[in-house]
């Protein structure tokens, strides 16, 4: 299985993350690579098999419905890059 | 005067508890060996050396007036991956720099509760990806038996630190292996218990349906005491059991007469290191001799474990690291609009984490999904189903911890796929419903720690807890302590 470099840049772009051109070219490479290694997985006859989502299944979990106290608006607020009257603070998304 | 520093976690419990030693004094005692140590090993990312003091000298005064908890004024230390409020957590990533987290981890919270004692926090892979702690973004972990080789990983800080006695105990977190393998490479005892036994709470997120929080110690004694405080449901995550955490310490009685172990015949393979061949065999013979019965068994599908993590934990990582886009915490990289502000800050991100959210994102994406993602899922049901099956025949079993000792450090950074066979063994027990533990049981030709690993059924820790316990106290490797 090998990965073209236009797969590498749309797989990138889907993720979010800027990656230079030594970046795509390594990535395609070692991607491809780990690709071979896990296509090991279509040997196996699956079509009968139901699939594992979790290690020990639970189904339809919920906390009792108690008012709990929350985190004050200033210690959420402490790690924010920019803030602005108790918001996190970013840059407009659509056109003003 | 005695060095506290030598003293196990238990040992050191028993002092204070006879008004032999203080808190004050154990906890500046483990301070100043890291000051000494610490330049070399790297274990620690951040010490908290005002807070231990503080919350030490809060310890001896809660003793003095008669109070005791379990750990009450021992000093441990937590992997940076499990948030402690108001000191810094980066999960060993540039991304998280300068995090300081507004609440305590569940498991931490039970560390207070219990009355210990917080040192600092340990290094870890970024967002624990990684089996040598060298994809830290801020510096590598060295082995406490040879400075020159890694620690194992992800949470080879915590490893590092418990061997290298810069604290009684610590946490860890093991997705894949990363309690087990860097246990299995500095010499100490390390706990994964079965998935939901641990609260995720307050964990950094990296592979949310095989994230679970671990235990190391010295010895097996140690690593129950913390576990034993850590262990519990908790409301706060859905996956937690909600099962009784039995008392785990008394469980440990040293007798195995009768209890049947598995030797799985796959995971003694072309690969596997001639030394550590042998020393498992000697260790499974020990156990046998010990009383307990030894049968061949298998677990068919356990060359398909590593392709089957190898999709599932990326792309489980891909959708939990979405979350890092410079808005509610970290660093932002401003760039021309918010999209590019987006990929300029996740530029923070190491290479390893990179790599691992583009497999994800690419396992996951339109197309390929069902070919990747979906096979893995129902792969998955096949590897979980071989323990069930297993333990209709044995209550535990046992197996190399990892084909190897430690490795050089730099030498499989370049290869990632020759990183990612470091822990074939371990990977199972997280995509099944298994707990699994590392013990040491020897040492190869070059004076480096094995790991024997003991796998128990869903939620029966106590019974590994107990084989370890009666394979450590028949033999002298847990007393042995590395040269630093």
């Amino acid at each position: 299985m090998s990965l073209s470099l236009a797969e590498v840049m749309k797989v990138a772009s889907l993720a979010r993350l800027e990656l230079t051109e030594a970046e795509m070219e390594q990535y395609q490479k070692q991607l491809s690579a780990i690709l071979d290694a896990v296509d090991h997985l279509s040997e196996l006859d699956l079509n009968q098999v139901p699939p594992t989502a979790h290690a020990v299944a639970q189904q339809n979990i919920w906390r009792d419905d108690n008012i709990r106290s929350s985190l004050p608006i200033d210690e959420v607020l402490f790690n924010a890059p920019e803030q602005k009257e108790n918001q996190f603070l970013i840059q407009a998304v659509l056109d003003e | 005067m005695i060095d506290l520093t030598s003293l196990t976690l238990t040992a050191c419990r028993t002092a204070l508890r006879r008004g032999e030693t203080t808190s004050v004094a154990a906890t500046q005692a483990m301070l100043d060996r890291i000051t000494t140590v610490d330049n070399e090993l790297k274990s620690y990312l951040t010490i908290s050396d005002e807070l231990a003091l503080e919350q030490a000298t809060a310890a001896d005064k809660r003793r003095e007036n008669g109070e005791d908890t379990p750990l009450l004024g021992v000093p441990i230390a937590v992997k940076d991956i499990i948030c402690t409020r108001g000191v810094e957590t980066t999960a060993g990533s540039k991304i998280l720099a300068g995090f300081i987290p507004p609440y305590d981890a569940f498991v931490v919270q039970q560390l207070k509760d219990a009355g210990a004692v917080l040192l600092g926090k340990t290094n870890t892979d970024e967002f624990a990806m990684g089996s040598s702690t060298e994809n830290s973004a801020y510096f590598a972990t060295h082995n406490p038996w040879n400075l020159d080789r890694v620690p194992g990983g992800s949470s080879g800080g915590s490893a590092a630190a418990v061997a290298g006695r810069l604290a009684y105990a610590t946490l860890g977190t093991d997705t894949g292996g990363s309690v087990r393998q860097p246990a299995s490479f500095c010499g100490v005892v390390g706990l994964r218990p079965t998935y939901g036994r641990m609260s995720r709470w307050g964990v950094i997120a990296f592979a949310s349906s095989l994230d679970q929080v671990g235990t190391f110690g010295r010895t097996v004694a140690d690593c129950t005491a913390i576990f034993q405080v850590t262990a519990g449901y908790d409301q706060r995550d859905s996956t937690s059991i909600a099962a009784e955490v039995p008392d785990f310490e008394a469980a440990l009685t040293g007798d195995i007469r009768g209890l049947r172990v598995g030797v799985p015949r796959e995971y003694f393979i072309a690969g596997l290191d001639d030394d550590v061949h042998q020393t498992i065999r000697t260790a499974i013979d020990k156990l046998a001799e010990l009383g307990a019965e030894i049968k061949e068994i298998s677990l068919p599908h356990t060359e398909y474990a590593l392709p089957v993590y190898y999709l599932i934990a990326p792309a489980e990582a891909s959708a939990n690291l979405a979350r890092y886009d410079g808005v509610r915490f970290g660093p932002r990289r401003p760039g021309a609009d918010q999209t590019e502000t987006v990929k300029r800050t996740r530029s923070l991100f190491g290479p390893e984490v990179k790599r691992r959210i583009m497999l994800g994102t690419y396992a996951l994406s339109a197309g390929y999904y069902d070919a990747y993602y979906g096979r893995a899922l129902k792969a998955r049901t096949l590897l979980k189903n071989d323990f069930l099956e297993a333990f209709k025949q044995v209550d535990v079993i046992a197996t190399p911890t990892s084909p190897t000792t430690a490795f050089a450090i730099g030498e499989k950074v370049d290869d990632p796929l020759q990183m990612y066979l470091a822990d074939i063994f371990t990977l199972s027990i997280n995509l099944s419903a298994s707990c699994g533990l590392s013990v040491p049981c020897g040492f190869d030709r070059q004076g480096l720690p094995i790991g024997l690993q003991l796998i128990g059924n869903t939620l029966q820790e106590a019974t590994i807890l107990n084989a370890a316990f009666a394979y450590e106290q028949a033999t002298s490797w847990h007393k042995q302590t590395p040269p630093i």
